[in-house]
């Protein structure tokens, strides 16, 4: 029987089946955080059942940390109390935890991957939407809820019903500028918000096996905005790559050994799936939302569709925009570059590869918020914190920041932001924001410009990427 | 868990697609570390304005509206995990939700906090939403052994796929520790087997 990279992956995976029912996962990796895991630890304690394998649990603090003056105390009480909570209960269970300020501390689905805790074939779990990022190593990687954190707590296994598998071949080759955020954008624009629902995603075609691992992190990343658990990439050299010699990878001959089973994790020649698409690279552009939803997403030179639906009218009522008009010279106050999506380093690199020589415009406040205390250090030692302030940028410190606002980063009511995290739903950068999501290259390009411009024209700076 | 089989309430009919879960609970009320009080802030920026007075717009907040089941859009719960998203809703006293379809991860954290999530058509969803909104004293049966929504004194009715096991789970008020727990034996083993 032919396999998909999905099938070997959860087949190695299952303890038991339940007759008419789901199937007990075993979970190789659990990552927790401060705001979904601490009713979890009570759960189990009212019920007095013991963490089962707290060697397997890594937990860091990042949601709801600020992005500056990390050495001091936190003055959001409820923060400060949620960050504290997670401490106690590490320290109790005995699992592992990098803390604010840890020199491993970061966005859970950063520091996982940077330190070789994920790995390709693995099961990994984590209260929270975009652990599928992880899957960019051939790893089943998905979000869980509270609920769900107390099982693998307690069991170290989750009741699954396997999901049906869905496949996206993108191939040909990329035009200049077009970033993994825009790959991924389009095909959300494409497929909708709720095409993968009930599916676990794998991406295929020359495009992603050209991609760094940073780069199918971000495409990983955001499977959960079109509906799918969960994304996967192939496992191959560029993996086998990344992984090695990172703290927590497997090392010398045991190495090897891995190695040479990830090499059979692949998808079969002739294994089918339930759903397949396929796009072409030379139809991808930069991508920019218009929406309240990622999958409300068009080519930076398109215009906004004109749509009868009351929800569509509802969002763009809620952006202020205008059926049928077009972005490009819209002004923009606010920019983010940071989130789970595009923290890591080479995002950091691409924004400043175009800033350099340039200044940042006066109307515009702009956010670099690196994604974890390794990518900080990363920026520093690049000289590219240099080319960020000399342009009138300041770097903040790591975390989930303006991605969700639950810290003091929010984006004022009303105000539009350009922002290279995951969602840009009512609010979610505060209350009555009003998110646009893009790629590094074009928050970069926004932020220089303090409105929205047409990069595809900037020939001559995108020549450099 | 508490137990559900049978409903009969009075709905509340929300004509929004693709409700996230910043919308049902934003992410700024996500740093209690307990389960209560969430249903205070359900729909908190839908319910009310930025002022903090009471958006009378909005049908939570409509006084002829009124029972335990949400009628709501298709994509329903879409977004992130956060399983506050189904605490504000059973806290603020809902007990089923119906939409023509359910993101995922909602789903599963709704059915592991007793709040059942019924999946009816697209045709179904839209002549329910007009009889709440024409008729808003109308109310609906949920019959979870036999698996169907009906519309009171009316021809309008639909069975809903549920999974057999977390039926039986929400019927008996079981949740998957329980089950999980009694399996140890098997997982050691899986663990020892696969080193």
């Amino acid at each position: 029987m032919k396999k998909t990279l999905f099938d070997k992956v959860w087949d190695a995976h299952v303890v038991d089946t339940i007759e008419d029912g789901p199937q007990v996962l075993y979970i190789d990796k659990h990552l927790i955080h401060e705001v979904t895991s601490p009713q979890a630890f009570n759960e189990l304690e009212d019920r007095g059942i013991p963490i089962f394998r707290p060697q397997q649990i890594v937990a860091t603090a990042d949601h709801n940390t600020p992005t500056q003056n990390q050495d001091q105390p936190i003055k959001d009480e409820l923060s400060k109390k949620q960050l504290e909570q997670l401490s106690v209960n590490c320290k109790k269970n005995n699992i592992t935890l990098y803390q604010l300020g840890h020199k491993y501390n970061g966005i859970v689905h950063v520091m996982a991957p940077e330190l070789g805790i994920t790995q390709p074939g693995m099961t990994m779990v984590c209260g929270d939407s975009h652990t599928s990022t992880h899957g960019a190593f051939g790893t089943i990687a998905f979000g869980i809820g509270t609920s769900q954190v107390a099982q693998v707590f307690a069991s170290q296994c989750l009741l699954l019903t396997k999901p049906k598998s869905l496949r996206v071949s993108v191939n040909g080759k990329l035009k200049n500028g077009v970033l993994p955020k825009d790959v991924i954008l389009y095909i959300i624009s494409k497929l909708g918000t709720n095409s993968g629902t009930g599916y676990f995603c794998e991406y295929a075609g020359n495009v992603f096996e050209e991609m760094s691992m940073e780069g199918r992190m971000t495409v990983c990343n955001m499977s959960i905005e079109m509906g799918a658990r969960g994304g996967m990439i192939a496992p191959d050299q560029t993996t086998f790559d990344y992984v090695k010699g990172r703290e927590f990878a497997p090392k010398g001959e045991e190495f090897n050994k891995k190695i040479a089973y990830w090499k059979t994790l692949p998808t079969d020649e002739g294994a089918t799936f339930d759903k397949e698409y396929f796009f072409d690279a030379e139809d991808i552009e930069p991508m920019i939302t218009y929406g309240t939803n990622p999958g409300m997403g068009i080519k930076i030179t398109e215009n906004i569709p004109v749509e009868e639906n009351a929800s569509f009218k509802k969002s763009l009522e809620y952006m202020n925009f205008e059926a049928g008009e077009s972005l490009i010279n819209k002004p923009i106050n606010y920019v983010f570059i940071g989130s789970c999506t595009n923290s890591r380093i080479e995002d950091f690199r691409i924004a400043a590869n175009f800033i350099k020589g340039k200044q940042k415009a006066s109307n515009v406040t702009a956010w670099l918020v690196p994604g974890s205390k390794q990518v900080e250090t990363q920026i520093i030692e690049e000289g590219l914190q240099d080319i960020f302030e000399a342009a009138g940028f300041t770097l903040r410190q790591p975390g989930c920041s303006a991605c969700l606002a639950m810290n003091d980063d929010k984006i004022p009511q009303g105000e539009y932001c350009v922002s290279t995290s995951n969602r840009n739903f009512e609010g979610r950068q505060g209350q009555g924001s009003r998110t646009i999501l893009a790629s590094p290259l074009v928050a970069a390009a926004t932020a220089v410009a303090g409105k929205i411009v047409d990069v595809t024209k900037e020939i001559k700076e995108l020549e450099l990427i | 868990m508490e137990k559900f089989t049978t409903l009969n309430s009075r709905a509340i009919p929300l004509q929004i697609e693709n409700v996230d879960t910043d919308q049902i609970i934003p992410a700024r009320f996500l740093k209690a570390t307990d389960k209560k009080g969430f249903g205070d802030n359900v729909f908190r920026d839908w319910r009310y304005h930025k002022d903090g007075s009471v958006n009378t717009e909005f049908a939570l907040n409509n006084p002829n509206y009124s029972g335990t089941i949400l009628v709501a859009g298709d994509n329903f719960g879409c977004g992130s995990s956060r399983e506050h998203a189904a605490w504000a809703l059973t806290g603020y006293g809902f007990k089923v939700v119906v939409s023509s379809f359910f993101a995922d991860i909602f789903k599963g954290n709704a059915l592991n906090n007793g709040l059942l999530p019924v999946q009816v058509s697209t045709d179904f969803l839209k002549e329910l939403l007009n009889t709440i909104e024409n008729y808003p004293e109308t109310k609906i049966t949920v019959n979870l052994e036999a698996q169907t929504i009906s519309v009171d004194n009316t021809n309008l009715s639909e069975t809903f796929e549920i999974d057999a096991y977390k039926k039986t789970c929400m019927i008996n008020g079981y949740d998957d520790i329980d089950y999980l727990l009694s399996k140890k034996a098997t997982i050691e083993a899986f663990e020892n087997a696969n080193g």
